[in-house]
């Protein structure tokens, strides 16, 4: 378990952290999201012990990790940003060091060591300097790093960063496997991420909480949430009539392709009463969606509000 | 302890894998060998024994031993593999120690190959190898107070270079504090007590009396509690810049 109690963090003037409360039980897989800057890899810095808070306090398990720093470190799997690692060890000497200083080399920890260097599929460069390896490899590295001593709490400050879309996925696979028994906390600023991940989201900007819920709940909060969608090339549908049905609110055409997106009035449900008045006007469509809603727009309006898409200052 | 040991056989081992532990092992082998027979004469001297060879290590040591520790912290903060070292269960105490005593036991190795030079003072007279073994003794003493100041002051920036010279010039301090120059110099300007105490800081007046042979135990107490005042003050500064 995670838990964290009005955690702050402030550089000089500058608030990083504000008053951060959030909560990540075990078998759930806690999304911390953030444009860059955010402050997101400050939380996890001050949950690992790397840097101690200016006021607030940090649980891992349990553990107080300013009053029982090594009994939280030891319950904890961490995955740096950028993950670093030794780069003139090779891959093999790496990870027997760190099996080494969590005092883990007895049988268990060689065991340990084949179990994972085969799930993260290491084995081809196990003598190969960490140096020479790619970012993907070295990633993967990092991430052989954290879940060494099968810690029951995972914290992965952006794991898939820099990985290719089938390795992205390969350690999404990764991550679910071991989500069942674990409380895992990522940092990410990939939303789809968020849909292949995480069961819950806790979103923050400059430092501070703006939304703890679910995937689906913040799909809700979107303009297109119940939304219909069609494409119908060569026909002209009339906006007009599709307006005059009483659920829809408004009607809106993308200027590129053509596709029309059919927005409802709060509460009212509009696929079927779209579809019949398709049917009866005997247009031909292509194909027609019902709207989830969508979390890069929720993400935008919560973080930097409804009125200004553009971008917002903050340190890389 | 088994944290400690991991990060030192480590530490040690990243000494080897780069050229750096062999370019300093056959500098600090090259150079002690000549400093002992030029500069000390150690033939024209007729006498048996490796006090002209003792003598060259505090100089020797001001520049080879702040470039084993510039690296030590600077490193890592510049690699961010700090954050990687003290994420993991270890504490900041056990984490300076098990770097300290790696480089520590490096420098020893440097001195233990300089045994020929035993061996050609054994071969040419009888000298008192107790005496020499104190020699080396208290040189891998003050080789490890040096040692520590380095490692203190490389917790204080990301660039070697400036752990490296901000080193040299410390410890090159230390030295100069105990010169009877220095000390004329300072007659005027501070009470005889305060002058009394900053000649005691002197590495090299600690070091002169091991050198000739005579373990005195205040000398050895010098060493030992300079290497933990400078460990203890690393330490903190480590602590110092996790704290807002």
């Amino acid at each position: 378990m995670i838990e964290t109690h009005e955690l702050t963090r402030r550089y000089g003037a500058l608030t990083a952290v504000d008053s951060l409360s959030i909560r990540a039980e075990p078998g759930q897989v806690l999304g911390l999201l953030g444009p860059n800057g955010a402050g997101k890899s400050t939380v996890m810095r001050m949950i690992a012990g790397f840097l101690v808070p200016s006021s607030g306090t940090a649980w891992v398990c349990g553990h107080d990790v300013g009053k029982e720093p090594l009994k939280a470190k030891r319950a904890l799997g961490y995955l740096p940003e950028g993950a670093p690692s030794y780069g003139e060890m090779t891959v093999r000497e790496f990870l027997i060091f760190i099996l080494r200083i969590r005092g883990l080399h007895a049988d268990i920890g060689y065991r340990r060591f084949d179990e994972v260097v085969s799930q993260l599929q290491l084995e081809g460069v196990l003598e190969q300097c960490i140096d020479t390896l790619s970012k993907g490899l070295r990633r993967r590295v990092g991430l052989a790093q954290a879940i060494l001593h099968d810690p029951p709490v995972l914290m992965l400050d952006e794991p898939t960063d820099g990985l290719d879309p089938n390795q992205k996925h390969a350690v999404r696979q990764l991550i679910d496997a071991m989500a069942r028994e674990r409380t895992i906390l990522i940092s990410t600023h990939l939303l789809e991420e968020v849909h292949a991940l995480c069961n819950r989201v806790v979103i923050i900007a400059k430092g501070k909480l703006l939304a703890d819920a679910t995937p689906a709940e913040l799909e809700e909060r979107s303009r297109y949430h119940g939304a219909v969608s069609f494409s119908a090339p060569g026909s002209g549908v009339s906006q007009e009539m599709l307006g005059r049905l009483p659920q829809v609110a408004a009607i809106e055409v993308d200027p590129l392709d053509g596709r029309i997106t059919v927005f409802p009035k709060p509460g009212q449900r509009i696929l079927e009463p779209v579809e019949t008045l398709l049917r009866q006007q005997g247009l031909e469509v292509s194909e027609i969606q019902l709207e989830r809603g969508r979390l890069d727009e929720v993400f935008r309006q919560i973080t930097v509000g409804p009125a200004n898409g553009g971008l917002t200052e903050g340190r890389g | 302890m088994s944290a400690i040991s991991a990060l030192m056989r480590r530490e040690l081992r990243s000494y080897f894998v780069t050229p750096v532990a062999y370019v300093f092992l056959v500098m600090f082998l090259v150079l002690a060998g000549i400093l002992t027979f030029y500069s000390g004469d150690f033939y024209e001297r007729g006498q048996a024994d490796l006090q002209p060879f003792f003598e060259m290590h505090p100089w020797l040591y001001l520049i080879l031993v702040p470039s084993v520790s510039m690296r030590m912290w600077a490193e890592e903060a510049k690699g961010g593999t700090l954050e990687l070292l003290l994420t993991l269960p270890i504490s900041l105490t056990q984490a300076m120690l098990g770097k300290f005593f790696a480089a520590w036991l490096f420098i020893g190795l440097a001195l233990l190959l300089t045994f020929p030079i035993w061996v050609t003072v054994n071969y040419l007279g009888a000298p008192d190898n107790g005496v020499i073994l104190a020699g080396y003794l208290g040189s891998w003493l003050m080789a490890g107070a040096y040692l520590a100041i380095g490692a203190c002051l490389s917790t204080l920036t990301r660039s070697q270079v400036v752990a490296f010279i901000l080193t040299v010039v410390v410890c090159f301090l230390l030295i100069l504090v105990g010169q009877p120059q220095v000390l004329d110099f300072l007659q005027g300007m501070m009470p005889r007590k305060l002058i009394n105490a900053v000649a005691h800081l002197s590495l090299l007046r600690h070091f002169e009396a091991i050198a000739r042979g005579v373990l005195d135990v205040r000398d050895l107490s010098y060493f030992l509690l300079s290497i933990a005042a400078w460990l203890t003050a690393g330490v903190l500064v480590l602590d110092l810049k996790r704290t807002p």
